[in-house]
């Protein structure tokens, strides 16, 4: 049913919160603004670049809960499509991949979401690790090319598993079946994202303050212990706050968000490895006003799968 | 000849946009509606119709497409395509290679040229594909000389050198099922026949002109 998300007084507390957040940091951002220095013009000119960029995500993404579950898979496939675009975009292919590429965009990519549609939970879960798997390679190699063929094969699964099921896993959430906790789900999602962005946010935030000491300056020349401890501590401390709008307790609910915010950690250094890898700083960059959809769901996509295995292992019988 | 944009066209314009995501950027010069002929590197289907769709629509009106004859009235759906929807200027390929002698090559060639003029008229545009056939998007074959002989009739036609980056990818030649990557098209600046410029010389800047273009390196 449309729009049924309305009737859930703890979701609308819920957007709420976020609405005030964004409300708070526009003023923060004005404020800063009117006291900008040459010395720190381009930091605040980006952060309040960043927050009008968040006001768009947040009407986007609230949207799509409020229509309701189709609305959060076109969502959710919608930008996995983009995501798999800029990383395919990136990443060498050669012309032997073509078709296996087409397949990917435009049947895997798609099919994973009409799995969670029509909840087919078991072919959900192996129709990405199982059957694409064994078709990318089969396919690459009867197109006959062998250059680097191990190299392409392992890129285009590592691009679906990363922008495809990874990701699936949070519209996925509306899937699972908890007693007492049922037509919530919603609830779930916004929570997973709200404790991941923030956590990203944050340790933006907590970096730009007090970070010192770099932790892998190889791979990411702004992630600082600061940054790490300050924003994963401060977004753990939100999702405990959180607690009454999920099915947690308010322990499981910091045990939660913890392992969000780690796994949100961990997604956004892989995919900076990945990017130093490929010779570039952003995913959006080298193809400017494109965005960059992978730089702001990378945290996502490796906490999305673990969030949703957490729950159903704990708490759907 | 000024003419309407076919409303096919402008749906497949739309398409090409869309599965292309392309970027464009007026590097050189602006969009202007004086006569040009646009210039660039060859390596997909899908060049004629996005470097057109990133014209604005009153220049696009105007603005018609060089393309192989032998190719575009093989079929009658092409046919179409070419001569209805997009108004194409259809030459025959190879033409001038295939005459007998040289007084016939050169009446052939001159005729190509003629054809050619008479379709940029007096405010029509170009898009011309200099290498002649659609290549791997490696590399930029070498030009073929019409462009030179064009740039001579009609000295007050600017040339302006494109670069279509990552088309290769999305539709490559032989390929029907487009992957829709991103891609890019940067329009360069004008260039024009320097005196006493001979033909190869002429030739090889213009392609160092489009070349140059080139913003991320291809697979």
């Amino acid at each position: 049913m449309m729009f049924q998300a309305l009737h859930d007084a703890k979701l609308v507390w819920l957007c709420s919160g976020v609405l005030f957040l964004l409300v708070v940091s526009t003023l923060i951002g004005h404020l800063l603004k009117s006291r900008r220095t040459d010395a720190n013009r381009s930091t605040i000119d980006n952060l309040n670049a960043r927050i009008r960029a968040w006001w768009k995500m947040a009407a986007i993404f609230a949207l799509a809960v409020l229509i309701g579950k189709v609305g959060a898979l076109i969502l959710f496939a919608l930008i996995s499509f983009l995501a798999m675009r800029e990383y395919m975009t990136l990443v060498p292919t050669r012309r032997g991949d073509h078709l296996t590429l087409f397949w990917s965009f435009f049947v895997i990519m798609p099919l994973q979401y009409y799995l969670i549609g029509i909840q087919w939970y078991g072919f959900f879960a192996i129709m990405i690790p199982v059957l694409a798997f064994v078709f990318v390679p089969t396919s690459i190699a009867i197109a006959g090319d062998t250059e680097h063929f191990l190299e392409r094969a392992a890129k285009i699964q590592f691009g679906i598993m990363v922008c495809a099921y990874c990701l699936s896993h949070a519209p996925a959430l509306l899937l699972l079946r908890i007693p007492g906790f049922e037509g919530h789900n919603a609830r779930l999602l916004l929570y997973l994202v709200i404790v991941d962005q923030m956590s990203d946010v944050l340790q933006y935030v907590w970096g730009k303050l007090i970070g010192k000491h770099k932790i892998a300056w190889r791979v990411s020349p702004n992630k600082t212990w600061e940054g790490f401890v300050g924003g994963v501590a401060s977004a753990t401390a939100l999702g405990t706050a959180l607690w009454w709008a999920t099915p947690f307790t308010p322990l499981q609910s910091a045990g939660m968000s913890f392992t969000i915010c780690l796994l949100g950690f961990a997604g956004g250094l892989v995919m900076s490895a990945i990017k130093r890898d490929i010779g570039i700083k952003d995913f959006g960059v080298v193809i400017e006003g494109h965005g960059g959809i992978l730089d702001r769901i990378d945290s996502l996509c490796f906490a999305a799968p673990i969030f949703f295995h957490l729950i159903r292992y704990y708490f759907v019988p | 000849m000024t003419t309407g944009i076919h409303p096919v066209a402008s749906l497949l314009a739309a398409v090409a946009r869309g599965i292309t995501g392309v970027q464009v950027q007026w590097a050189g010069c602006e969009p202007s509606e004086r006569q040009r002929i646009y210039f660039a590197n060859h390596s997909s289907h899908l060049d004629f119709v996005v470097l057109w769709s990133a014209l604005p629509s009153e220049i696009r009106a105007k603005t018609r497409p060089i393309a192989a004859k032998d190719y575009w009235e093989n079929t009658a759906l092409r046919l179409y395509l070419a001569q209805n929807v997009f108004h194409a200027v259809l030459l025959e390929r190879g033409a001038v290679a295939k005459a007998q002698h040289p007084e016939e090559a050169h009446f052939v060639g001159r005729h190509l040229i003629d054809q050619m003029v008479e379709a940029l008229g007096t405010q029509n545009s170009l898009i011309f594909f200099p290498e002649g056939t659609r290549g791997t998007g490696e590399k930029l074959a070498p030009f073929r000389s019409g462009i030179y002989h064009l740039a001579l009739r009609r000295p007050d036609v600017q040339l302006v050198p494109a670069y279509l980056e990552n088309l290769n990818r999305i539709l490559p030649k032989g390929e029907f099922l487009p992957v829709p990557m991103l891609s890019l098209l940067t329009f360069g600046k004008p260039i024009q026949v320097e005196p006493d410029e001979d033909k190869d010389a002429f030739l090889e800047r213009a392609r160092e002109a489009v070349a140059s273009l080139r913003r991320i390196g291809n697979a």
